[in-house]
């Protein structure tokens, strides 16, 4: 597992597969789902949505010079004449000519990717609104503390892991993107096993991911990236149902001297919900070694109903950011054990405590 | 020694790799700078008749990097410019022995020679970023200091981690000689020919399946702009020279107009292993890694060492279709034109329609 391998500490489990199994180029099939994404080159944020739901739908983003500017209201003079009857034809008309030239753009890759693989048109119009429908009416999700994720410059965003697939950093990073002001992208830090799979890695670092290793880590944070680490890895997807919301070991800490390298405020996260979605009710070891996974699960509906067994079960997610824990001023001691301890310790209490009250709010898992 | 201009600027230049493409043209550009008095391309070929007139300037001769020792000593030689590298087996040449005959033995030869060299002062090597190597577990950038996790699996990986010890060894027995190692990324461009460029003039280009890697391209004339300036100014060290950003596989082919054909790995490494066992092809495990791992540099050091960018990799490779234009299968403008008749289309339906009613 993780452990082994000596530089390698920030770890986040396997990013399972968004909904849709596309491979590693899926293009929307519907022309509606594909909003233009506001592509927001970097950490500097643009003048932020005002309200982070009415995103402006139309005026496709980044146009390039040879796209055929769409528009199809009436072009005929004489039938401009209802104009009030045509309105929602207009909108149809809007969203199919921004959804063909999304298309076009992507067949012909005239798209950014950053260095990391990051695609943030593709993420904006394809995972996004697939992980919305998720987090918002599947998992009811509540946001709180978004203020604590800086708006501009890095942040290291620390949570707890749990849901025997990582699909936690996925709903973090999509409700970060959509509820936060300054909609920032969540850049994720994943296992070299997420890495090692076909389709999944390309995945991974097409939303943003990339391999947990202080280099990377470092250059995120030094590029002004909000980046998200889950440094319980397996061990915390993988636990038993009797073990949820118990932190598990933090292991060294590589994600806390990654952020005191960068002198990058440290922000702690608590995740309600997610050990309720795929209840694991037991490992089966030898089967894990089989397939060279770090655990097996078995759930009540998995592997028993088989592909069906693969949906979440709909409980009541809260999520909460907490106050950040400034590192500016110990970016001298990234190498003392001490201190890198100490804050690690420091992180996971924070996490374990929000944990505990925000528990207390929801009494009920699948509650409304 | 030192003819007028700049002081870093050395007399006598010998470059070797002269029958290459990138030596030709490296020792013309070089002969063609009044800095430098005398270059001198040496090659165990004859130059092919395609770099004939780029090389009237250039002083030719015939010989093996094992007899170059005489020569440097001769000639007072201030300055000497290793590119003879092969990066994939040619048939011609003796296969994948005769490749590493010439990189790895070559350049311990040529190293030899310049120990023993009292005025040489620069040493100009060219590497590759193959010197990365290729593993899953390695960070999305590599910069200068990055060691490679894995041994790479490909022949031209392993000759160049060869060839980089043998520089570092160079480097402490010859501290007084200023040695540039240039780690290039593949090279493309209008007129480059290699095996990548190759690669992306099919109409049907395979690729990996589930992988889409990041790649970098470094623009061929840029590649001359720094092997110039690492000969003509005082650079010590190595450099990572690529292209800034990234474009990954899929779009690449993409932008080039091409039909990807995703290929299981497994399958695609068997078959370039086994068409280098039959002695055809160009294709070997050095490019297989490539497409499924990808490889980006940090080339910060190279922008501020040399006060040159060379052109993205975007450009580059835009440099690359204009010149390549007939295989594309689905061009930008065809797709445009489609949108286009898509949208007029839905526009005459509903101009009908609402005509009827």
């Amino acid at each position: 597992m993780t452990e082994q391998n000596g530089h390698r500490r920030l770890t986040t489990p396997p990013v399972p597969a968004p909904p849709s199994r596309n491979g590693a180029r899926p293009e929307p099939t519907d022309p509606a789902l594909t909003r233009p994404a506001p592509v927001p080159k970097s950490a500097p944020a643009p003048a932020p949505a005002p309200t982070p739901k009415s995103v402006p739908t139309p005026k496709s983003a980044p146009v390039p010079k040879s796209a055929p500017v769409p528009k199809s209201v009436p072009v005929e003079p004489d039938v401009a004449g209802p104009s009030v009857a045509d309105r929602p034809g207009d909108q149809w008309d809007r969203r199919v000519a921004s959804g063909l030239a999304f298309l076009r753009r992507r067949l012909s890759g005239q798209y950014e990717v950053d260095e990391f693989g990051f695609d943030p048109e593709l993420t904006g119009a394809v995972f996004h609104p697939l992980l919305r429908l998720l987090y918002r009416d599947w998992f009811r999700t509540e946001v709180t503390g978004l203020e604590h994720v800086p708006t501009d410059g890095a942040g290291l965003v620390v949570g707890n892991h749990s849901g025997t697939v990582a699909l936690d950093a996925l709903i973090l990073s999509a409700a970060l993107h959509d509820q936060h002001p300054a909609r920032r992208y969540l850049r994720l830090l994943g296992a070299d096993l997420v890495f090692r799979m076909p389709v999944v890695s390309e995945l991974a670092r097409k939303t943003g991911g990339t391999v947990a290793c202080n280099p990377d880590a470092e250059r995120l944070l030094g590029n002004g990236e909000v980046v998200g680490v889950f440094p319980e890895g397996f061990k915390g997807i993988g636990k038993l149902y009797s073990d949820r919301y118990k932190l598990q070991r933090f292991g060294r800490g590589g994600f806390v001297s990654a952020a005191l390298r960068t002198g990058t405020p440290i922000v702690p996260v608590a995740i309600v919900g997610g050990e309720e979605i795929y209840p694991m009710l037991a490992d089966i070891k030898p089967l894990a070694r089989l397939l060279k996974l770090p655990y097996f699960p078995v759930t009540p509906t998995f592997p028993w109903l088989g592909p069906l067994g693969m949906v979440p079960l709909p409980s009541k997610w809260l999520i909460e950011f907490c106050p950040p824990i400034p590192t500016a001023h110990l970016t001298d001691s990234a190498d003392d054990p001490l201190v890198v301890f100490n804050l690690a310790d420091q992180v996971r209490e924070t996490i374990q405590q929000t944990l505990h009250q925000l528990l207390e709010r929801r009494p009920d898992p699948f509650g409304p | 020694m030192t003819p007028g201009g700049t002081p870093g600027a050395p007399g006598v230049v010998v470059v070797t790799g002269v029958g290459r493409y990138l030596g030709a043209h490296v020792a013309a550009r070089l002969a063609a700078d009044p800095r430098i008095e005398r270059v001198i391309g040496v090659d165990p070929a004859t130059p092919g008749p395609e770099f004939a007139g780029l090389l009237d300037r250039v002083e030719r001769i015939r010989l093996d990097l094992d007899s170059l020792g005489g020569l440097l000593a001769d000639l007072d030689v201030a300055a000497v410019v290793h590119l003879a590298l092969a990066t994939a087996p040619d048939p011609q040449q003796g296969g994948r022995s005769g490749m590493k005959e010439q990189n790895v033995i070559g350049t311990m030869q040529l190293l030899a020679a310049c120990q023993r060299a009292p005025r040489l002062r620069k040493l100009v090597v060219r590497s590759s970023t193959a010197a990365y190597g290729a593993s899953f577990r390695d960070p999305a950038v590599f910069t200068e200091e990055t060691e490679p996790r894995e041994v790479p699996r490909g022949g031209f990986g392993r000759d160049i981690l060869d060839i980089e010890g043998y520089v570092r060894g160079f480097r402490r027995r010859r501290p007084d000689v200023t040695a540039t190692v240039l780690r290039f990324a593949p090279f493309i461009g209008s007129t480059a020919d290699t095996t990548l460029t190759r690669y992306f003039s099919q109409p049907v280009v395979p690729t990996v399946f589930g992988r889409d890697p990041r790649l970098q391209f470094v623009h061929f004339d840029d590649a001359l702009e720094v092997l110039h300036r690492s000969v003509a100014e005082d650079h010590p060290g190595t450099y990572n020279v690529a292209g800034p950003g990234v474009l990954s596989l899929s779009q690449a082919i993409r932008r080039a107009g091409r039909v990807a054909v995703p290929v299981w790995e497994p399958g695609l490494s068997g078959a370039a292993a086994i068409a280098r066992n039959l002695g055809f092809g160009r294709y070997g495990l050095d490019q297989v890694d490539l497409i499924v791992h990808g490889r980006v540099v940090d080339t910060r050091r190279l922008t501020r060492e040399y006060g040159f960018t060379p052109r993205s990799t975007a450009v580059a490779f835009d440099d690359f279709i204009r010149a390549h234009h007939g295989g594309a299968v689905l061009s930008r403008d065809q797709l445009a034109m489609a949108e286009q008749m898509v949208l007029e289309s839905i526009r005459q339906v509903r101009s009908a329609v609402r005509d009827r009613t």
